[in-house]
């Protein structure tokens, strides 16, 4: 078989963080070629170096035998490179065959040709979908049909899928892998990013893992098992960083979540937290994880289901009513939605309980900023004053802000997405130490998070969702990095496989 | 994901402050400049007559809807209704006084809650129903204009002997000032304490910054947002009758395309139309430099038709310097 590419010794820095260590990577004519690892273990990241939407700070590209630098998407697409994104990049506005020739379409339109030639190439797919149709109309999977003619119309000799199948139902799943082998029989390189382990092993020639924006080996399909696979993905101690969970007693149930359910996204979902209890909310990016929080905290409505507070059902139609029944959610978007960017850390601590420092109405400043600099020395946050916007901290002290509001607030039970994401080891260690804090006080804690060693560390149990439904449960004997991505991996696809049988 | 972060080139300190210094005191150095040079240059400027002429102008114009406009941009809203919503308050402020025969101070509250209800009407299609606040308000402006239309007949309603009270707090001096900029000072004031000291003006303010981090804290956005529009509409409404009372007459023509001066007050004032920056004081000095510059150009000849085009070269001017302010900001 002929090489297609070969990536070696990719680096990428962005600002100091090192999302690809000297990564090497190749791909055949004729082969899928799997690409998997943890979130954030610079999959994605090496993808975007091939399609040539990021440079690599250092490294080379070798494609078709020549080291080469693409000047961005549209020379790494005219050389024969085609990404296709989990997030589709369909203009939804446009006719699917417009989409189909975007970037390449006349100055003039001749829409009936446009809208022949497309036809053609979805028919090659295997597929009847009118060209004429805005794309937006299209179902999820049939836009991905479309992404992919689009990438034979550039008559793509690469593909790379980043989790085609993430959003298809089964069926549509299913085609969409025997596309992909029709691709590779035609001599089509393919590179398959998924979190579904049964379509990678199904599908792929060879299996490349990455770890920490590292390769941790490559190897054939055939020569490897699933168990060998996800201990190669499973990762250092972090166990140091953990504060001792002594000194926690679970009392009481302080929340009970019934058969909550939102579209396809969240799916009969019931569990419970006590006081004193750190439950984690493991599984993969997309299974779910934050709908349920946001159900919970009233910031999406559900479709079915019931949240019990201290035994009493609660009427989550907003985050305000959650908020006044003392639930605090520090969400995974610090800055879009955790933070007031731009507003005083002072106000940014008070806002979820002003009336602590106003009398009537009006905001007593002095008694703030002392409620703000207490809250913030008590939890060793770095500033220079709480006058300080919350921007000019680093990412772990903006992240104290947001919990800081909380701990002002005073819930008992609050809920933290992703709580150290974008925070250094430092800052990561104390906000574990507060949340083990928080616990301590008797306050029930669910915390969500991608990071398994920092469930590990943190829980008292741990839920894994998988496509939207709670796929199992681990306690503590049973932390491991193994049981838990199978749950989260493979739990969802055995239970549609047993459905189906 | 973007690289763009990586490639911003690191600003030097220092640039940053004075940037911020621009921001905070930009809009009075303008405002001393603006009266340094037009007293250098025309006698007639610096005279006491002249100047109570400019606020007088200034209060019965975009003076007072201005307050009312700043809250509503701080939320990254627009309110392009206070015109017309002026000019529903002049002409039913007339019609009621002179035509129904009510008393002035029944009048004047009935024509503020009518200026409210208009603000309910838009607020509550941009908070609750989340639609545009540029699309419902300029829905608003024709409905209103219309109404007032409607309520005069098409013609100028005079208010004669019963509206007396309105036409002397109008025309009235207090302690040497004009009686509408002493209520329009009066107003700023109320205005800036709102904003600066109570939770109202901090929720305000944070709303245009994040909503969503606001909503997420738990805070009932939809209420404030509706409210600013409630304010700016009884404010228009209060300009309408300022402006009854300078003239003696309700008229439907009162505030044609005023939501573009008052819009440019704010902004000169370093209001961002992004949200979440302004500020009272500033809003204040905004609306003087306008009427400042109307003045000059009054008093230089300067034809009425060109100096829209004018108006129309200070706003982008103002607009570039919240341009460049703000980009240093991230």
């Amino acid at each position: 078989m002929t090489e297609l590419v070969s990536l070696s010794g990719i680096r990428k820095n962005y600002a100091g963080v090192q999302a690809l260590k000297g990564v090497d990577f190749d791909l055949k004519a004729g082969e899928v070629h799997a690409l998997i690892g943890e979130n954030g273990a610079g999959k994605s990241t090496l993808m975007r170096v091939l399609g040539g939407e990021t440079a690599p700070t250092s490294g080379t590209v070798r494609l078709y035998g020549r080291t080469v630098q693409f000047s961005g998407p549209r020379d790494a697409t005219r050389r024969g490179i085609s990404l296709i994104h989990q997030e589709l990049a369909l203009a939804p506005d446009l006719t699917v065959a417009e989409n189909i020739f975007l970037g390449r379409l006349p100055r003039i339109i001749n829409h009936r040709r446009l809208r022949k030639a497309a036809s053609e190439i979805l028919g090659r797919l295997g597929f009847a979908i009118d060209p004429a149709i805005q794309a937006g109309r299209l179902t999820v999977a049939h836009q991905q049909v479309v992404e992919i003619a689009k990438a034979l119309s550039n008559n793509a000799r690469i593909i790379v899928f980043d989790e085609p199948t993430a959003v298809l139902a089964n069926s549509d799943a299913e085609r969409l892998l025997a596309i992909i082998r029709e691709l590779r029989a035609g001599g089509t390189g393919v590179v398959y990013i998924s979190h579904r382990l049964n379509e990678v092993f199904e599908l792929s020639d060879r299996i490349t893992i990455m770890k920490d924006g590292a390769h941790v080996e490559t190897r054939q399909t055939s020569a490897a098992d699933v168990d060998e696979v996800i201990a190669s993905m499973v990762g250092r101690r972090m166990s140091t960083l953990f504060p001792p969970r002594d000194g926690r007693a679970p009392g009481r149930v302080v929340v009970e979540v019934r058969n909550i359910s939102r579209g396809q996204k969240v799916r009969d979902v019931s569990f419970s937290v006590r006081a004193g209890e750190v439950v984690g909310l493991g599984g993969l990016v997309g299974s779910g994880r934050t709908e349920v929080a946001r159900l919970v905290f009233g910031a999406d409505r559900m479709d079915a289901g019931t949240v019990e507070l201290n035994g009493k059902p609660l009427h989550l139609s907003s985050p305000r009513k959650a908020v006044r029944a003392r639930i605090g959610l520090v969400p995974e978007d610090r800055k879009e939605h955790g933070v007031i960017l731009d507003s005083p850390i002072r106000i940014n601590t008070t806002l979820a309980k002003m009336r602590s420092v106003a009398r009537f109405g009006f905001l007593d400043v002095d008694k703030e900023r002392r409620v703000a600099a207490s809250l913030g020395a008590e939890m060793h946050l770095k500033a220079e004053s709480v006058d300080a916007a919350v921007s000019s901290l680093s990412g772990g002290n903006q992240q104290k802000v947001a919990l800081a509001k909380w701990f002002h607030a005073d819930c008992d039970l609050l809920i933290l997405d992703e709580p150290t994401r974008g925070v250094d080891v430092g800052a990561k260690g104390e906000i574990y130490t507060l949340i083990n804090d928080l616990a301590r006080a008797g306050k029930a804690v669910l915390v969500i998070s991608s990071e398994h060693q920092e469930l590990f560390g943190l829980c008292d149990r741990i839920l894994v969702m998988a496509e939207g439904a709670v796929a199992g449960e681990l306690t503590e004997s049973e932390f491991t990095e193994q049981h838990l991505l199978t749950l989260a991996m493979t739990g969802s696809t055995r239970e549609r496989d047993n459905a189906s049988q | 994901m973007s690289t763009t972060s990586e490639s911003a080139a690191a600003p030097s300190p220092f640039t940053p402050r004075i940037l911020e210094a621009v921001r905070h005191y930009g809009t009075l150095g303008i405002f001393l400049v603006l009266v340094l040079v037009a007293s250098l240059w025309s006698d007639a400027f610096l005279t006491e007559r002249n100047l109570m002429n400019v606020v007088r102008q200034v209060a019965s114009g975009a003076g007072i809807m201005a307050i009312g406009m700043l809250f509503v941009v701080l939320t990254r809203g627009i309110d392009l209704s206070v015109g017309s919503i002026a000019a529903v308050g002049s002409v039913l402020c007339a019609h009621l006084v002179a035509v129904q025969g009510y008393g002035v101070p029944m009048a004047i509250l009935l024509v503020i809650v009518s200026g409210a209800a208009c603000g309910v009407v838009t607020g509550f299609f941009v908070a609750y129903m989340r639609l545009p606040s540029f699309v419902i308000s300029l829905a608003m402006m024709a409905i209103a204009r219309g109404i007032s239309l409607i309520i005069s007949a098409g013609r100028p309603i005079t208010m004669g002997s019963p509206g007396a009270p309105l036409v002397d707090f109008g025309s009235g001096f207090l302690f040497g000032i004009p009686q509408p900029a002493i209520l329009m000072l009066a107003i700023y004031a109320v205005g800036g304490v709102v904003l600066a000291y109570t939770s109202f003006g901090r929720i305000v303010t944070a709303i245009g910054s994040n909503e969503e981090a606001v909503r997420l804290s738990g805070v009932p956005v939809e209420r404030y947002v509706l409210s600013v529009y409630v304010i700016s509409g009884a404010l228009a409404a209060v300009a309408g009758i300022v402006a009854a009372g300078r003239t003696g007459i309700g008229t439907p023509q009162v505030g044609v395309g005023a939501e573009l001066d008052v819009i440019a007050a704010v902004v000169i004032g370093g209001a961002s139309l992004m949200g979440g920056r302004g500020g009272m004081f500033n809003t204040l000095l905004g609306a003087l430099i306008l009427g400042i510059i109307t003045n000059i150009m009054n008093l230089a000849g300067v034809p009425g038709y060109h100096q829209n085009v004018y108006l129309g070269l200070i706003i982008i001017l103002a607009m570039l310097i919240q341009f460049v302010t703000a980009r240093s900001r991230r």
